[in-house]
């Protein structure tokens, strides 16, 4: 396996803001070559650091995306072996060659890279508890065995890995020492208006004041299901721009309230609480 | 070294041991904190840490640890400038550090650390002897403490954030020593998880494939299968009203997190209060919801029923009669009895109880307890109710409900 590159820091990119405390993270996992460990809140941009990431050190971007049932071998490679079982029953190609039925996983895929990449592994939290510690091991060895094939899979470069975790299941204790940290905090205003401006370049400045300040306000609103979060502030940005809306205020009147709250429960409880006591509009 | 600032971080409960150590090492060693505090703050934090809830803990380390720096306003001594640009050189834990890092308790690492207290107060000599090091140590609030020390004047500008940001305790409300251990529970609830067979045929089944080739005088058959998916429903009812709200308000919440994490095909939660009279509302308020028999009828028999509550009532409140409405009625059922009802209808029910066990033998918490198995509800009792709601199937009957 070839040394850690020469150090490179990363201090994000021009559509990706980010601030001290993440880039030494990054720097970090980087220069150690330990996995990182991102956690938040939806919408804090976990998994867009990876693409960043990527983007900006000029390496190509494999994503994982973890789901329940995913694992960890899953990530290495899969045998298929209903296409051979088929193959062999309809005379399709030469079944005896069992590699043309080995498919590789993400993770394979970034050992066999001929160059350094990025793997992001999207919600680790998915799966199996066992998961993240079969991960671990195949992390750590950096290299695994086709068994049907006898064929060594071995790493020539050792991947920058993102692991983006939503923040609801433990993780291993061994796991987590194995990781570099970073819990992302939900933006503030300022750093907020920042990541607006990349998305909506030129947007009036009255609007985008007003549309922050409601968008803080509803977030501060405790009896919600699901708080809005910065993809849905986005969203809801680019549709009162669309529409031409320069007046905002947080009552039952709100213009295309539904671009920021996903649940009708909180769109009732938004009404009654914000309404000026006259009935809503079903 | 950093030793001393690592066990300021194991008295607050950050388990920092040798692994940690030398990543830090390696960090200072490249030169990531850039020779700041600011920067130590950050490094320090993503290779110490390693879950929002031990933020806080880390902050209060660093605030204690770098207090001279906070109290003199921002500013910073000659002593830590010099270390943090000579962590380049020297970042090495000896074997020694890192044996004592891994052997100490906190309760020794606080009698060290009085012993060096007064050891260095004795000497006067501004403190360069720190636990095993045997060189200058830049750390220990007490080296910032006495004077001759400090470089004053100079606002430390960029160099004040780190401090800022930790006396901020914005992670605060992440900790989770607060509550009674709900991590725990929620880990024990993770073990309701159970899978079945569901879904489009698209995964290989070889075992049948193999038999279903074999009586087919070997010409292939190819059997496929349903993929496993999670298959655990739940029906949770908590007693509201009183005492037992804040267990409701915790168990509704560590049910939608299990329930989320790992994917409940199905999750109702009810409330009643004191027992069920017919009726399982939708709201702590006590609204919406639904009847005993309109949910036996919806809800099939391997839904996982937990019920919630101190089943501590006077007596003659299990026999009150009510319709399903929950109005009082004088040819209705009993509340014991629509209790009953439930336990027949799921297959897997349990009753948790946060009353102290010695207290189940008499009164009405025994009289619930002959309907439902009852389990307490802490993390013991709680894993036990999992294992219970889990185990295999019995023969419906058999249990008797003892
Ligand atoms: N730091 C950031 N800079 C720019 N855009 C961001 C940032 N954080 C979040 N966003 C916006 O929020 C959206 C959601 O981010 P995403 O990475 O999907 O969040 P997560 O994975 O944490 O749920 C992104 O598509 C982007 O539009
Ligand atoms: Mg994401």
């Amino acid at each position: 396996m070839t040394p850690a590159p020469p150090s490179v820091r990363f201090r994000g990119t021009d559509s990706y803001l980010t601030h001290e405390g993440l880039q030494a993270a990054v720097n970090c996992a980087l220069t150690l070559q330990r996995p990182l460990l991102v956690k938040g809140e939806p919408g804090t941009g976990k998994t867009l650091l990876a693409e960043a990431i990527a983007q900006a050190l000029g390496h190509k971007l494999l994503t994982w995306h973890v789901k329940s049932t995913t694992r960890a071998q899953d990530g290495l490679y899969v045998y298929d072996t209903v296409q051979r079982l088929y193959d062999s029953r309809f005379g399709d190609g030469d079944v005896r060659d069992i590699r043309r039925y080995i498919r590789m996983g993400p993770l394979g895929e970034a050992f066999s890279a001929p160059e350094r990449v990025v793997l992001l592994i999207d919600e680790v939290d998915k799966a199996d508890l066992e998961f993240p510690n079969d991960l671990l091991h195949e992390l750590d060895r950096m290299r695994f065995r086709v068994t049907e094939t006898n064929d060594e899979v071995a790493a020539k470069h050792r991947p920058i890995v993102v692991i983006t975790s939503n923040n609801e299941k433990e993780l291993p204790d061994a796991f987590l020492r194995r990781c570099v940290f970073h819990f992302i905090d939900f933006p503030d205003a300022e750093l907020m208006r920042r990541i607006v401006d990349v998305h909506h370049p030129g947007l009036d400045a009255a609007l985008a004041d007003q549309a922050l300040k409601v968008f803080y306000e509803l977030r501060g609103f405790t009896r919600l299901r699901k708080r809005p979060s910065t993809s849905e502030l986005i969203d809801w940005i680019a549709v009162l721009k669309a529409q031409g809306v320069s007046d905002l205020k947080l009552d039952e009147n709100l213009p295309f309230l539904g671009a920021l709250l996903k649940k009708e429960q909180d769109l009732v409880s938004v009404a009654e609480a914000f309404g000026r006591g006259r009935r809503t509009r079903a | 070294m950093f030793l001393p600032f690592f066990y300021e971080l194991r008295r607050r409960g950050v388990k920092v041991g040798a692994q940690e150590a030398l990543a830090l090492a390696g960090a200072l060693k490249a030169g990531l904190h850039d020779s700041s505090l600011d920067g130590f703050y950050h490094v320090a934090r993503a290779l110490l840490v390693h879950s929002e809830t031990q933020l806080d803990s880390f902050d209060q380390a660093f605030l204690s640890h770098f207090q001279g720096v906070e109290t003199a306003g921002l500013e910073l001594t000659q002593e830590l400038m010099s270390w943090l640009e000579e962590a380049r050189d020297r970042p090495q834990l000896t074997p020694e550090e890192m044996a004592l890092l891994e052997a100490l308790d906190p309760e020794e690492i606080r009698r060290l650390f009085e012993e060096r207290l007064r050891e260095q107060k004795e000497r006067h000599d501004g403190g360069n002897r720190w636990i095993g090091t045997g060189g200058t140590s830049p750390f220990g609030n007490n080296g910032f403490a006495r004077g001759g020390m400090r470089v004053g004047g100079k606002a430390g500008g960029k160099q004040g954030m780190a401090m800022m940001q930790a006396g901020a305790r914005r992670y605060a409300g992440y900790r989770d020593d607060l509550v009674l251990d709900t991590r725990q529970l929620a880990v024990a609830l993770r073990k309701l998880r159970a899978f079945a067979r569901d879904g489009a045929p698209d995964e290989l089944d070889i075992d049948e494939s193999i038999s279903a080739t074999a009586r087919n005088a070997g010409e292939l058959e190819v059997v496929t299968r349903p993929p496993r998916r999670p298959n655990t429903r739940v029906v949770l009812a908590m007693d509201v009203g009183g005492s037992m709200d804040p267990y409701a308000a915790v168990m509704s919440r560590l049910f939608s997190v299990a329930s989320q994490a790992t994917h409940f095909k199905e999750l109702r939660t009810y409330y009643f209060h004191n027992c069920v009279y017919g009726k399982l509302y939708a709201t702590p308020q006590l609204t919406g919801g639904m009847t005993v028999p309109e949910l036996v009828a919806q809800v099939g028999r391997h839904h996982k029923l937990v019920m919630v509550g101190d089943a501590s009532m006077a007596p003659y409140e299990l026999a009150i009669r009510t319709d399903a409405e929950g109005r009082y009625k004088a040819d209705g059922q009993e509340g014991l009895t629509w209790l009953m009802q439930l336990a027949q209808h799921f297959e897997r029910n349990v009753w948790l109880n946060p009353e102290p066990m010695g207290s189940w033998r008499s009164g009405s918490i025994a009289m619930i307890a002959q309907v439902f198995p009852m389990f307490s509800l802490t993390v013991e009792g709680l894993g036990e109710a999992v294992a219970h709601l889990t185990r295999g199937r019995t023969v419906k009957g058999a249990a008797a409900r003892r």
